[in-house]
């Protein structure tokens, strides 16, 4: 078996040494941090420091409230679910976690880039009265296209319409800055960061009013019932303050992705690389392989050693194409032969290389196939 | 064996209710999964994806095993806060236009109670069964309480401040009988007492693996499949966890709690029985040494980890000051910080003075025979201190009803 490249990093990223090293030593600790007792105390302490450590990490304003749940996913559901809006609004390109909410969505449509058409959005917010949730994400997963969420910002807001923001994806790998961007809510991951699994982050600026989804025993403000997984949130604190202090290094990143697009063209010049034209994320690249379906791709990578994949792992496995190539117009014939690479940190040159070779392999395989066909 | 000493910063830890120190062994299997074993187990494209779910499967059988589950019953959540709320609400929202009636209990944890009322705002009825002195639930109220609009009956396995455990095997009968769904919270019960969802007829069970000496932030909600039961989902997203509960599993949490029940089902039998001995040595110990002490909850129908006692005479607060060097709780985590008197004691008909002269004493499976004494001995010294300086004291010891008294009011 050949070593294993592993450019997955949008799915889940392995876990830092420091965050792992602190998430030891709090698990070796006792305590509920909502018990009274010395122990309890000692825990409410790690989690209170962990909380003002993410308020500085994003730049968060000091009332905002930051609210800790188990994942992304909770804290999106959280956003959307908690808030009184009458109407939500979001882009046609947000993660499963916003789609699938249980709530009435007006879909705001996307540009051939995947970025929010900004005209439709102004038209739908003046359309309607009533106060409306705008909710779209800071970078997508699959394209790693950046929104542009000041001017969304400034749109809803003109209006009296609050933003919140899916920042799973960008922390850690382009600037987060809250009060600079001017979002209302902002939906946080560690393991997408080099933080561990199993936490998350909602933070919610002092205007917003919510109601909890969990209830239980007042934990969070209220806002999200439950024992404090404290480990996994020391730990997450370390990943995100590490990963945004360090935030340079995605530079060296941002040099491979680029490159390795270089390269690919030069063996597919058909090839076609989603959302190139606009603002990405240093480290994603959503690249097709003409007439070659993703999942022979993503197939032939993984026996060669190579991990990425056809689009979100929230797909849970079912391999159809991407519905967020699909908003973005993307033809269907097109969109099905799209796999997303995405490096972390510590990617190297050999990891990128290794990928346009089995890339080249395949393509010059299939293509000699279907020219003999 | 030397004797640990015990201070303020480093107090013995007697709040197995409250939460559970990870077991070391469980804390070895999940290590690799932080790290070289990383991937997202629903990655379905390459080695690393297959690798946790693998990972997540073998642990969601050993979930399953201890309840006497299949594992395709089995849902991962962040703790049993959640499975509560998603097992009351799923089922309130799923069958609500038909059955709109709940039936819980006074004594349930806050999370059970705040989804219920929350519900009572939607326009559902909520019935709250009393309880009897001993803290258990009167089967009789329980059968009067049914009727055909009642879709849910949630009654927890075990009391997380008394330790007392419910007839569960009755109520799952009355339940089925009727055709009612029955939850329970079982975040104190597992790997505690034997429980069996099939004998019990028990269709929704809420576990937490922080609890039983697994990770904190992972749960399990067992959802019946045969009769099916079904649920509207709280989280919405990818569609894991058969759609019931989306997001990205935390595969090393799933794995620690897959080891922590495979420790709790091998070792509950020989565990029970040292705890219930050590039950036993702290309450005679204590009996011996201080006059007027009072059990709180049944005497037998209660887990060997738990005692719940009174001290008459004694204020709650300055005994708890008096013992610093003992982690010890007044009441449960989540409402211990507020100073009322606990709504459980007060529900099981316990007086004002008595509820606020109470500790929740918790035992698990790092407390040793010293642990026993140097708690008896502290506690035992703390009390008749704080009652020689009591007046209270005093005059009961003159033989003075204290109830007889007219404060007066300043």
């Amino acid at each position: 078996m050949n070593a294993t490249v592993y450019l997955d990093h949008n799915a889940t990223s392995p876990l830092q040494s420091l965050a792992k090293q602190r998430m030891v030593e709090v698990m070796d600790m006792e305590g509920n941090p909502s018990s009274v007792h010395t122990v309890g105390r000692q825990a409410r302490r790690v989690v209170e420091e962990a909380r003002e450590q993410m308020r500085q990490v994003i730049n968060g304003p000091r009332n905002a409230s930051l609210v800790f749940t188990s994942s992304g996913t909770e804290a999106n559901t959280l956003a959307l679910m908690g808030s009184n809006a009458d109407r939500i609004l979001v882009s046609a390109g947000e993660h499963a976690s916003i789609m699938g909410i249980n709530k009435a969505l007006e879909h705001v449509v996307i540009d051939k880039n995947g970025l929010v058409d900004l005209d439709r959005l102004q038209t739908l917010l003046a359309d309607k009265k009533g106060n409306a949730l705008v909710s779209v994400m800071l970078a997508n997963n699959e394209t790693g296209a950046v929104q542009d969420l000041k001017t969304i910002v400034k749109l809803a807001h003109n209006v009296g319409a609050l933003v919140h923001t899916d920042a799973v994806q960008a922390l850690g790998k382009i600037k987060v800055d809250f009060s600079d961007l001017g979002v209302d809510m902002m939906s946080l991951s560690a393991h997408k960061t080099g933080g561990p699994l199993g936490v998350g982050a909602l933070i919610v600026d002092a205007n917003v009013k919510m109601n909890p989804i969990n209830r239980g025993g007042g934990q969070e403000s209220g806002l999200r019932g439950g024992t404090e997984n404290i480990p996994a949130i020391a730990a997450f604190a370390v990943a995100a303050q590490h990963a945004t202090a360090d935030i340079g290094r995605m530079e060296r990143v941002k040099i491979l992705r680029d490159e390795l697009e270089q390269e690919i063209l030069k063996i597919a010049p058909q090839a076609q690389i989603m959302a190139q034209a606009v603002d990405r994320l240093p480290n994603t690249s959503f690249v097709t392989m003409p007439n070659v379906t993703s999942e022979t791709q993503v197939m032939a990578f993984d026996l060669a050693g190579v991990c990425v994949s056809a689009g979100s792992a929230c797909g849970s496995g079912k391999t159809k194409s991407s519905s967020v190539l699909s908003a973005m117009g993307v033809a269907d014939d097109v969109a099905k032969t799209a796999v997303r690479v995405s490096f972390g940190p510590d990617s190297t040159k050999a990891d990128m290389e290794s990928f346009v070779s089995v890339y080249k392999d395949l393509y010059q395989r299939k293509a000699h196939n279907l020219n003999a066909a | 064996m030397t004797a640990q000493t015990w201070t303020q910063n480093n107090p013995l830890y007697l709040d197995y209710q409250a939460t559970t120190p990870t077991d070391p062994r469980v804390v070895e299997t999940m290590t690799p999964y932080w790290t070289e074993k990383f991937g997202n187990p629903h990655s379905r494209n390459h080695h690393f994806g297959w690798e946790a779910e693998d990972a997540v499967a073998i642990a969601r059988e050993r979930v399953a095993s201890i309840i006497g589950a299949s594992s395709k019953e089995v849902i991962f959540t962040s703790g049993a806060t959640e499975s509560n709320n998603l097992a009351i609400k799923g089922i309130a929202k799923f069958y609500g236009d038909q059955k709109n009636h709940i039936i819980t209990c006074v004594t349930e944890h806050k999370c059970v109670l705040e989804t219920c009322r929350s519900l009572q705002q939607d326009g559902f009825d909520v019935t709250y069964l009393h309880v009897k002195e001993n803290g258990l639930i009167d089967l009789d109220d329980l059968k009067a309480a049914i009727t055909e609009k009642t879709a849910l009956v949630s009654i927890m396995a075990v009391n997380n401040e008394i330790g007392v455990i419910q007839p569960l095997a009755e109520i799952g009968k009355i339940c089925r009988d009727n055709k009612v769904f029955f939850h329970t919270d079982a975040a104190q019960a597992v790997g505690k007492i034997p429980l069996d969802v099939e004998t019990m007829n028990i269709d929704l069970m809420s576990i937490s693996a922080h609890k039983m000496y697994g990770p904190m932030g992972v749960g399990a909600l067992f959802v019946r499949r045969r009769p099916r039961v079904r649920l509207v989902p709280l989280i919405h997203g990818g569609g894991q966890e058969r759609g019931m509960r989306s997001g990205t599993l935390p595969t090393p949490l799933v794995v620690g709690f897959g080891m922590a029940c495979e420790l709790a089902e091998k070792e509950m039998g020989a565990e029970a029985e040292r705890l219930r001995g050590f039950q036993h040595r702290l309450y005679e110990g204590l009996r011996q040494r201080i006059p007027e002490i009072f059990i709180n909850g049944d005497k037998e129908n209660r887990v060997p980890g738990n005692l719940n006692i009174s001290f008459a005479y004694v204020e709650g607060e300055g005994l708890m000051m008096g013992i610093k060097d003992l982690g010890v709780s007044s009441g449960s985590a989540c409402t211990s910080a507020s100073l009322e008197p606990s709504y459980v004691l007060r529900a099981l008909g316990v007086e004002e003075e008595l509820a606020h002269t109470s500790l929740r004493l918790g035992l698990g499976r790092f407390t040793t025979e010293e642990d026993i004494d140097y708690a008896i001995e502290r506690i035992s010294v703390e009390v008749n201190r704080l009652r020689e300086l009591s007046p209270l004291w005093d005059m009961a010891q003159a033989g003075v009803d204290l109830k007889s008294i007219k404060w007066a009011e300043h």
